[in-house]
């Protein structure tokens, strides 16, 4: 006990973080999984139903139970952030990579690119994508990962070339392993913790992202939510209904501050 | 000088870039100009006369090429919506955005230093730890719901300004200036408790290397050294992220337009993309791009002056 | 930089910004302006023959006035002409200028110039016609001074009715080589526009009819719908037409809300060329599935005018109540679904603009509705340009949630897109009994008798389950209590010349 209160003292954003987390996490997979009610069951009679015992958290504009709605778009969000940061990770590592070894010719295209996307307003790459391909979940999760693309490729760039010309890295090289596995087994491992403190701040810049893109009206389609869907929805109610806004905005602040605290800790930790 | 034609001719392919993907995006997207001047009356003859009215008929290559002459001779075409020209409309709501862009970025500045100078000074303090809370807060909340939260609170509740009531640089430039105040700071806040935060953190981590230590054992004062050395070391990553903030103002300000309803170029840039009135969408971008790479060239520049580390290089 | 320095910055920031807000607070003179709300700006044009946007037409009206001109109760009243007469065969009409009108530039409208704009808006001078009926406009007679005949090649009984609309309002001759020429006869005339921020008129002295009361009319741009409320209550905005429900009850108290009709039919639009909606008993069964009563309470709080077809009730003339045709009944639903081939339900998807939000609400509902009987459907929100393009023109799309108002003030209008080979059938009516009808339209000999086919017309869309039809919607207004005299047309317009300042 005595140690734990030590280490907590040490590095409280850790432990804090990591206890909202994982409260929001229980509580987001246990209201998925064991919700009484249809989130998408409409009901008349209890439109904007107070919180009660029967509705925890009250009912939305359609009657809808607003704690189910709020478990399912957490969800929704949970999956948006994650898979984006993913794309986002997966994508700017590769590219982060070979820009970063090889330099030179290759460098030069591929961060010209790189540049040119990340001074492309997102909200334009967004629109484009969601009108070519339609709306939806997943195409929302592809269009904010191209968007992440760039930051992560520049961060693991700088982290390739900071690495390539050290020693161990020479001495690989010198025993004739191929680039590849240089790359990936030598060099990629050293950039893991720099490359996850960047994924968790990534992960709080997709959920805002994806509150923004729901704001613009090309977010998440109804009846699917997601918080930052359920939040634009929210404000029309705004002085009518505050407390729809006020649990929706309650549940963002939430995952995105446990986020961020946890990844102060990792930070602290590492 | 190889540098700095490099950087220029990098300058050059990524601006191109950026307005080859604008045309691509709008070959891709559904509907052209004339769909939307139509609307619902479109007849197809009425739609085929007006697509070559407007020059839609002609190749793509032709198109773009043709823009990117004119654009590079400083004459940004007409706007298909307007029918007025787009040089002239940008530069109308120049000062908006430049006005909401620099209140904003000041107010980060004025916010950040001596908040972060002071909060690591006292970072034991609960006024520290409060304050550290409340920059939490700030930056979990989505931008576009602090704009309504700033709205409902400096607008309805303490009637410090009239929801709405923009009023243009040209008519009242006071209450112009005045109006744009909380939507800059709505910008403002949670950029400045990012800042906040990496001046504290830096500040802290740089109060713990030697050098430091010698400087206090000297018999310095702690403000002296705080200004002469720590501040001076700890500002490097600050400067870098303001750097990267001043370029995501301008795509940040896209929302805040719209919940502060200011007609600058965000609002102009969405309605352009819906009524794909590309001559103006493609002028804003281009802008915007070239912009932000030149900020990213400046911080750059200022990075190498303020680290002497990166001197050698 | 010293402490202290950072700090006299700071503070004096701040003391800034309190003394610049302070400044913030004056009142604005009522006396004669008011400001009006729009959620769009007026992107297509400012010319009455080539505005196509409701919300752009709408505007105009106070701007540009036709030979005749509607009135609130849809009457056709003398506007330009002061005076008109039809020939025997109904082919030549006859029109006289009113004595004395002038444009707002002061000069007086002539024959030419009557001729110039008649002949731009029948396409007759290159640019395309916004009045496909004007096809039928064979000349433009200039007859002496004051009269001007237009001679029809077929006769047509609607033809007052397109002469009042927008697009063929009467503009000066001069106009067509110098676009800032532009002007009309109406009670407002165009001063300035700055855009997406505002639109602004002012009242013309010289206006031949009831002259306007408010002196100045801003026209504000909030394009984003939760803005809406908060620029209203915070007095901003003294005036926004077409709120929804929610929004009228978050209005401070120094507000009217006024409640009419949006004069448009809102309805599941089926593209009939699309598998399963070729087949009648599919269309009935969504039609019982579905409850308009649940989707009024639900998005409206139950205000809404449920309709069975394609016409609104502020046509009373033509109007035929026929809301009751499928009261909602899921088990006759499923059978009809089932002796249909679709025992268990199918998947379709209904494309909704995405920037109308009471559309994409009564979607919500639908497509909860129709869960019920087992059918999948799927919303797809759009951006209207991508809807005006897939769906609208291309035709590409299965089922659409929308308004569809008239462009005229004709039944016609209403019913023509339903014609199998109507260039503007987005929904691909086919039906043989309909066309059949609908080209009786013109051999009928007396206004009953084409009142009853326009009734005929009506039912076989409801009969066969057209669409699934849901309502006109109601049309709130929020009025500053400040102003009165809000007036409702059975048309899309806005008609600011009767607004005026409240008697203390």
């Amino acid at each position: 006990m005595e140690k734990f209160l030590f280490r907590f003292r040490k590095n409280p954003e850790l432990y804090i973080g990591a206890a909202i987390s994982a409260v929001m996490m229980l509580i987001i997979i246990a209201g998925v999984l064991f919700s009484p009610y249809d989130p998408d069951s409409m009901d008349a009679a209890s439109k904007f139903a107070s919180p009660s015992l029967k509705h925890l958290l009250g009912c939305d504009n359609f009657g809808r139970d607003l704690f189910s709605r709020l478990t399912l778009g957490g969800a929704t969000t949970l999956l948006i952030a994650f898979f984006t940061v993913l794309i986002g990770i997966t994508v700017g590592t590769l590219v982060g990579a070979f820009t970063g070894y090889y330099g030179g010719a290759v460098d030069e295209v591929l961060m010209r690119f790189n540049d040119a996307v990340l001074a492309f307003p997102s909200i334009l790459l967004a629109l484009v994508f969601i009108s070519v391909f339609g709306s939806g979940t997943w195409k929302v999760i592809i269009s904010l990962g191209i968007v992440f693309v760039p930051s992560f490729a520049r961060i693991v760039r700088s982290e390739f070339m900071r690495c390539k010309n050290l020693d161990y890295v020479r001495s690989a090289r010198l025993m004739g392993a191929k680039d590849i596995r240089i790359m990936f087994v030598h060099i990629f491992p050293n950039t893991v913790p720099v490359v996850l403190s960047s994924a968790v701040i990534g992960f709080n810049n997709a959920v805002l992202a994806e509150a923004g893109m729901s704001f613009l009206g090309i977010g998440v389609q109804p009846p699917a939510s997601s918080l930052g869907r359920m939040l634009s929805d929210a404000q029309a109610f705004l002085f009518s209904e505050p407390g729809y806004a006020v649990f929706t905005g309650v549940t963002i602040a939430l995952m995105v501050l446990g986020f961020s605290l946890l990844g102060d800790g990792l930070k602290k930790n590492a | 000088m190889k540098t700095a034609v490099r950087k220029a001719a990098a300058f050059i392919i990524t601006v191109l870039l950026v307005t080859l993907f604008v045309f691509i995006a709008f070959e891709l997207i559904p509907g052209d100009a004339a769909t939307a001047k139509l609307g619902t009356s479109a007849t197809p003859e009425a739609y085929e006369a007006l697509r070559e009215e407007l020059g839609l008929t002609r190749p793509f290559f032709v198109r773009y090429f043709s823009w990117l002459f004119s654009f590079f001779f400083g004459d940004m075409g007409t706007s298909y919506s307007y029918g007025v020209s787009v040089r002239s409309m940008l530069a109308s709501k120049l000062p908006i955005t430049l006005t909401l862009t620099l209140m904003s970025f000041v107010m980060i500045i004025i916010l950040s230093i001596p908040i972060g100078v002071l909060s690591s000074k006292y970072e034991d303090r609960a006024g520290a730890k409060a304050l550290d809370v409340l920059g939490q807060l700030t930056m979990s909340v989505p931008p576009f719901f602090l704009g309504i939260l700033i709205t409902y609170f400096f607008g309805m509740v303490l009637r410090l300004f009239t929801p709405g009531g923009f009023v243009s640089y040209d008519v009242n430039p006071v209450r112009f200036a005045a109006y744009l105040f909380f939507p800059s700071l709505a910008i403002a806040l949670p950029k400045a408790a990012m800042s906040i935060k990496l001046l504290k953190t830096s500040i802290l981590s740089e109060r713990k290397l030697d050098y430091v230590r010698t400087a206090y054992s000297r018999g310095n004062s702690s403000m002296d050294v705080m200004y002469k050395h720590v501040l001076k070391n700890a500002i490097i990553p600050v400067i870098t992220f303001l750097g990267m903030t001043l370029a995501d103002i301008v795509a940040g300000s896209l929302v805040i337009e719209q919940v502060f309803s200011i007609p600058g170029y965000g609002r102009l840039l969405i309605t352009s993309i819906s009524n794909r009135d590309y001559p103006v969408v493609q002028a804003i971008i281009a802008i915007i791009a070239m912009l932000v790479i030149i900020i990213n060239l400046i911080v750059d520049v200022l990075y190498q002056v303020m680290d002497p580390r990166l001197r050698g290089n | 930089m010293s402490m202290k320095r950072i700090m006299a910055m700071a503070s004096a920031a701040i003391i800034l910004s309190v003394a610049l807000t302070g400044c913030s607070g004056d009142k604005k003179d009522a006396s004669s302006s008011i400001v009006v709300g729009i959620p769009q700006d007026l992107e297509d044009s400012l010319d009455p023959h080539e505005a196509v946007a409701a919300g752009t037409k709408e505007i105009l009206f106070n701007i540009y006035e036709g030979l005749l001109k509607p009135d609130e109760t849809g009457n056709l009243n003398p506007a330009v002409a002061e005076d008109y007469s039809v020939s025997e065969d109904g082919l030549t009409y006859s029109f006289t200028i009113r004595d004395g009108i002038t444009f707002q530039n002061g000069k007086k409208v002539t024959p030419e110039d009557v001729k110039y704009s008649i002949e731009k808006s029948a396409g007759m001078m290159g640019s395309p016609s916004l009045i496909p009926a004007f096809s039928n406009i064979s000349e433009v007679v200039i007859r002496d001074d004051r009269t001007v005949d237009i001679v029809l090649a077929s006769p047509d009984i609607d033809f007052p009715a397109y002469i009042a609309s927008i697009p063929a309002s009467i503009i000066p001759a001069e106009s067509a080589n110098d676009a800032s020429k532009l002007c009309g006869t109406g009670p407002y005339k165009f001063v300035s526009r700055s855009p997406q921020e505002n639109i602004i008129l002012k009242k013309y002295d010289g206006y031949w009819g009831t002259p306007a009361n408010i002196e100045n009319i801003t026209l504000k741009i909030i394009p984003n719908a939760d803005s809406i409320v908060m620029n209203l209550n915070g007095g901003a905005v003294d005036m926004f037409a077409r709120l929804t429900a929610t929004q009228t009850q978050q209005l401070s108290d120094k507000f009217n809300v006024l409640e009419g009709e949006m004069n448009l039919v809102q309805a599941v639009y089926l593209n009939h060329a699309v598998k399963p909606f070729d087949n009648v008993d599919v269309c009935r069964a969504l039609s019982y599935a579905v409850d308009v009563d649940n989707i009024l309470e639900l998005t409206s709080d139950g205000k809404g005018y449920p309709v069975g077809s394609s016409m609104f009730p502020a046509f009373k003339k033509y109007y035929v109540d026929l809301s009751d045709t499928y009261p909602t009944d899921r088990e006759k639903a499923k059978e009809l679904l089932a002796s249909a081939g679709y025992p268990d339900g199918f998947s379709f998807s209904i494309t909704v603009p995405s920037n109308y939000q009471p559309h994409v609400e009564a979607a919500q509902v639908v497509s909860q509705q129709l869960k019920e009987i087992g059918v999948n459907a799927e919303i797809k929100l759009v951006e209207w340009n991508t809807w005006l393009s897939d769906v609208y023109a291309g035709r590409n799309y299965e089922a659409t949630l929308i308004g569809v108002d008239a462009s005229s003030l004709t039944a016609t209008a209403m019913l023509d897109r339903f014609v199998s080979d109507a260039d503007n059938n987005f929904t691909n009516y086919s039906n043989a009994e309909y066309d059949e009808l609908f080209k009786s339209l013109y051999q009928a000999p007396t206004e009953e008798s084409r009142i009853e086919i326009y009734k005929e017309l009506q039912k076989n869309l409801a009969d066969n389950a057209a669409n699934i039809y849901i309502q006109d919607m109601t049309e709130f207004v929020a009025l500053s209590d400040k102003y009165e005299g809000y007036v409702y047309y059975p048309m899309y317009v806005q008609d600011f010349a009767k607004l005026k300042i409240k008697e203390q």
